[in-house]
């Protein structure tokens, strides 16, 4: 049985942050796989960076993990397909209003591995960051920032720690936390290979406390290591959005503070989500790239909400019609959880590498707007320290030189700032505006 | 699903609290002093606290019809106002001028500044001060309680030492102003609002907290001082409101110190019975400046 003191408690509390209901309703239960799409959509640029280039065309025949875009420079990544089938079209097609880079796969239903997938032999550190690269791999609590980047070793920065991010602070959202149980030995096995390969001291294995199941599964696994090299931490993390927050949990994890505009290697850390792992993880021992994601589908006005394993690439109308009843006053599709997430317009945008969730919510009744009213909660309850209200008031002034005082770019866009606002200010919405308004400043 | 779906800024969630169930929280707040102050100086508070209100909303009202502005007494501040002022006036007040006092507080404090959350002052407060000033002979009048035999006098601020015990101090048996009386059941209030989380303790408790300080250490009577003018109905319900006090911790903190040393400053060495609302007023207008002043850095940039 797991020893309850020998679970680390957070080094430093966040600061700020707001007390969300969790609403995870699907966390017990087991992941289903999804039929076949007929037909997949695969945007080349799922990830932070340059687009992959296409290496298909109109005709080839695909496998599940043929390479089908390549990344274009240090910060892209590859991109696979998802099922086996027919290339039926390379090229732009509007996605959720914007123009995107598709490759158009007709499945032939039998979801064909391809034959030249093979195991990946990491034998020294920099083979770690070749099988990210290689395996498409991006950051998949939702940044999308391609994970080979992060992986490369640098002589200039030493990491001492890995963190591990298994807060899943989103509401509904609970994919992360079924990898935790359902392939809980590809987490592991993937942390002990990464700490080994690039020589890191401590792991920090962070997953917040309304995951206790996964906890116990992790430790009483994690404990039963022998061998001092493996020797991991497990991290109970109070609830508290926006804990999984990359600066917030590096913060929680080991106490110290990344600055505006620096990364977590910055104080020797690496972040990874714990699907990233698990996924690098069966990428090396199979071969098999990131091609399919465990998306929750939940939401007010999803009768039966289901975790699902998704071919990336599917479009969310089939993902949706799979997952079953729909209210019928549902009137936000949301690319992610409630807090996060992106509104969608368009039903037939696809699921992509970065997503683990879709939010249906039923319409809701609006509390009114009023002025501002300066009761400082998006202050108090701002993780970085911003003034929300002062740059919202800026921007409606186009004072830019006050929002240049205001560190808008320090923002994350977490949302507890709206979120507490009693008075409804649209202040996420206003921070993107500040930051739009330097941009454009600068140019 | 609906055929249109709706596009909009994350986040998607919002917090169940608004501002009129703020105002609301405070009205609660308040409502058991001015219950009791009707209790205390009988039907003529209970008017007084009914025209000011309903003098505020009106005021609000006509001014937003006139300038063509959006109807925003549904926020229920005016309300807060108005119920506040009336609590600061003394049951002797003539109706029309606490009318009067409502609608400067609503027009010219607070629109003529922009509004809810634009103005510099707190609208009650200032409104006290402008009836103090225009009329004194008629705010200085105070009637007897009803309920006890008590000597007609302002407030018990003005009497000497040990006139009071403290149990009429604490639970109001005295004279004064219609809503300042009982610190018992204000603090209950200040309490219920620290618990909803409308109100964050430091500024009452530095304002409170410095008074008694100072009258302790220039050897007044402490419990007379504390308890026996509006110091605590200033302190929980007027230093705390949002737009007229400092939205960082530290702001607050010096904030509510200030408030406390000028009310002690005031009561001491100034002519004035009563030091609470002016302290309140010219900390209020140092707010921009404690607020420049105390901002704190963004997470991880160093001092």
């Amino acid at each position: 049985m797991a020893k309850k003191e020998s679970i680390l408690r957070p080094v430093k509390k966040i600061r700020g942050g707001a007390n969300l209901p969790h609403l995870k309703a699907t966390a017990e239960m087991e992941s289903v796989v999804m039929p076949t799409p007929a037909v997949v959509k695969i945007p080349l640029s799922q990830h932070i960076g340059a687009p992959a280039k296409p290496v298909v065309k109109n005709g080839d025949k695909v496998f599940v993990g043929t390479l089908i875009g390549e990344a274009q420079g240090f910060v892209s990544a590859n991109i696979h397909s998802s099922v086996s089938g027919t290339v039926k079209a390379v090229g732009e097609i509007v996605m959720n209003g914007l123009p995107t880079m598709c490759v158009t796969i007709e499945s032939d239903g039998k979801m064909e591995k391809d034959p030249n997938l093979a195991p990946f032999k990491v034998e020294k550190a920099e083979d770690i960051a070749e099988a990210a690269r290689q395996s498409g791999l991006v950051g998949l609590g939702g940044a999308g920032f391609p994970a080979s980047v992060k992986l490369t070793p640098d002589s200039k920065k030493k990491i001492t720690t890995l963190v591990v991010n298994g807060a899943e602070c989103e509401p509904y959202i609970t994919s992360d936390y079924r990898e935790c149980i359902e392939n809980y030995n590809d987490v592991l096995e993937g942390i002990y290979l990464i700490k080994r390969m690039l020589g890191i001291k401590r792991v920090r294995l962070c997953i917040e406390s309304n995951k206790d199941e996964a906890i116990k599964k992790l430790y009483e696994i994690a404990s039963d290591r022998r061998d001092k090299k493996d020797k991991i931490k497990l991290m109970r993390l109070p609830e508290r959005y926006p804990q999984g927050a990359e600066k917030v949990i590096v913060y929680s994890a080991t106490g110290r503070k990344i600055a505006p505009g620096k990364l977590p290697s910055d104080v020797k850390c690496i972040v990874m989500n714990i699907t990233s792992i698990g996924t690098l993880y069966r990428f090396i021992t199979t071969g098999m790239p990131l091609v399919s994601k465990r998306i929750t589908v939940d939401g007010t006005a999803v009768k039966e909400p289901k975790n699902v394993i998704v071919p990336i690439g599917t479009p969310i109308r089939e993902l949706l019609d799979f997952v079953g009843e729909i209210d019928e006053n549902a009137d936000k599709i949301l690319m992610g959880g409630p807090m996060m997430g992106i509104a969608l317009n368009d039903l037939d945008a696809v699921v992509e590498k970065r997503n683990n969730g879709i939010t249906v919510m039923k319409e809701t009744k609006k509390a009114p707007q009023t002025p501002c009213i300066r009761c400082g909660r998006c202050a108090a309850k701002c993780p970085m320290g911003l003034y929300p209200a002062m740059v919202e008031a800026a921007t409606r002034k186009n004072d830019i030189e006050a929002i240049n005082g205001l560190n808008v770019n320090a923002c994350m866009e977490c949302g507890c700032c709206s979120y507490m606002c009693p008075a409804k200010r649209p202040l996420v919405q206003s921070m993107r505006l500040a930051k739009a308004q330097l941009r454009r400043e600068k140019k | 699903m609906k055929d249109m779906l709706t596009v909009s800024s994350s986040p998607h969630l919002k917090h169940p609290d608004t501002t009129s169930g703020i105002m609301l929280d405070v009205i609660i707040a308040l409502a058991p002093a001015a219950i009791y102050g009707c209790i205390l100086f009988g039907i003529r508070a209970l008017l007084l606290i009914f025209t000011c209100i309903i003098s505020a909303v009106l005021a609000e009202y006509i001014w937003c019809k006139l300038l063509k502005k959006p109807i925003s007494i549904g926020d229920l501040s005016a309300v807060v106002t108005g119920l506040l002022l009336a609590m600061n006036l003394s049951s002797a007040v003539p109706i029309c001028i606490a009318a009067i006092g409502s609608a400067v507080a609503i027009i010219v404090v607070k629109q003529m500044f922009g509004g809810l959350g634009f103005n510099f002052a707190n609208p009650a407060i200032t409104a006290r001060i402008v009836l103090l000033v225009s009329f004194p002979s008629y705010m200085a009048e105070f009637l007897e309680p009803v309920m006890y035999d008590a000597v007609t006098s302002a407030t018990p601020l003005v009497r000497e030492a040990g006139a009071y015990t403290f149990n009429e101090l604490f639970f109001g048996m005295h004279g004064g102003c219609i809503g300042e009386t009982s610190a018992f059941l204000l603090i209950v209030g200040g309490l219920y609002l620290i618990l909803r989380r409308v109100i964050n303790p430091i500024i009452p408790v530095c304002f409170i907290g410095t008074v008694a300080l100072f009258s302790l250490i220039f050897g007044e009577n402490v419990i007379q001082q504390v308890f026996g003018g509006g110091l605590i109905l200033g302190a929980i319900f007027m230093a705390t409101d949002y737009t007229t006090s400092p939205t960082t911790n530290k702001g607050k903190l010096i904030f509510g110190i200030g408030c406390g040393l000028l009310t002690f400053v005031i009561r001491r060495f100034a002519s004035l019975p009563e030091g609470v609302s002016s302290s309140i007023l010219l900390m209020n207008i140092l707010v921009p400046y404690i607020n420049k002043a105390t901002l704190t850095k963004p997470f991880g940039v160093r001092k």
